[in-house]
């Protein structure tokens, strides 16, 4: 490692620490709704370290939980995890064009919403090892706070729990509510996918589709429909 | 019955070829605005369908989640963070499922 690239890992490791100290509360409900799928610490703490993808893997344990097909799950993470293809292209732009494949399979393990949105701000072309030292840091509080999740969520009581496993569904929301109030198309579309969503988890015939295969559906379809009545514009995309 | 460890394996295998072969493969940007949109509106679409109506049958009381939910959304708005909205969240269902 050179004088430029151990720089550059130690501000990834700097700028790494606030985002790996939100990752250890989220994955610590996620470690719950881990559990109540029925994994194990380990195997929670393996499905963090091999994923890390916060949406994704609380997706991921509904299949499990579901005992849906492996099918599915591929679909699921197909689904879930597309914004990760629009990021994985954007960052590519930042790579210098000769930079070795292994570091760019490396770079692609630890694409995530906060890393992802730190190491694309970089100006010029992007230091790898920025990725390294902010995934050096995160990556392992991200396994911790699931693996414990999972341990201590089983000696907590009933009632911690159910309050704890609401947690992501607060952060779902701060994710997505905020937005809104400049976009209101976004605004709009949290509305009726909630409305569409109570509408199949309640209705006749549509109830009996699987949880999973509900998100999926209606992710395709309202964000299709969306994608062709209200294209973004360049700028909004930054922003929002 | 399904393996766990099968489960993970898909689970992360599949997300990791989402990320690693944009960065591999693709060396230009997506020009289409169609799929740009889509890709854009996803995450706001799948996070509120996994939201409602889950968020009233993670608690005993329905009426628990739904002011998690009404308190969730308001935080959010005015400016809160990831772990604050959480956390009150968290704080709603908690006191309620003590009085309720």
């Amino acid at each position: 490692m050179n004088h430029e690239n151990a720089a550059w890992f130690r501000r990834g490791i700097q700028n790494g620490t606030p985002i790996a100290l939100g990752y250890f509360a989220v994955s610590f409900t996620l470690g719950i709704a881990a559990r109540n799928a029925g994994l194990t610490a380990w195997q929670g703490a393996l499905a963090s370290v091999t994923t890390v993808a916060s949406a994704g893997e609380f997706a991921g344990f509904e299949v499990i939980a579901a005992g849906a097909s492996y099918l599915e799950m591929a679909i699921m993470m197909l689904v879930i995890n597309a914004r990760y293809v629009l990021m994985s292209c954007s960052l590519s732009q930042k790579l210098d064009p000769d930079l070795p494949l292994f570091h760019r399979l490396l770079i692609g393990w630890g694409v995530t919403d906060e890393i992802f949105g730190v190491s694309v701000c970089v100006p010029d072309k992007l230091n790898p090892w920025y990725n390294y030292g902010m995934m050096a840091i995160s990556i392992p509080g991200w396994t911790l706070g699931t693996f414990i999740g999972v341990a201590v969520g089983n000696v907590l009581p009933a009632l911690v729990v159910n309050a704890l496993s609401v947690g992501i569904y607060g952060m779902f929301l701060a994710i997505i509510i905020p937005p809104g109030r400049k976009n209101k198309v976004i605004a709009g579309l949290v509305a009726i996918s909630m409305l569409a969503s109570l509408g199949m988890a309640k209705l006749p015939v549509v109830s009996g589709i699987s949880s999973g295969m509900r998100t999926i559906i209606l992710t395709v379809v309202i964000a299709g429909i969306a994608a062709v009545l209200f294209p973004i514009h360049e700028e909004e995309e930054q922003h929002a | 019955m399904h393996n766990i460890w099968l489960y993970i394996l898909v689970m992360a295998g599949v997300t990791y070829l989402i990320r690693v072969l944009p960065l591999t493969l693709i060396r230009k940007e997506i020009k289409n605005r169609t799929i740009r949109s889509f890709l854009f509106y996803v995450p706001y679409v799948t996070l509120a369908v996994m939201t409602f109506p889950a968020i009233l049958e993670a608690t005993n009381s329905m009426w628990a989640g739904l002011a998690a939910l009404a308190a969730g959304i308001l935080l959010a708005w005015f400016g809160g963070s990831l772990f604050q909205v959480a956390v009150l969240a968290c704080a709603v269902v908690f006191v309620l499922e003590l009085v309720l």
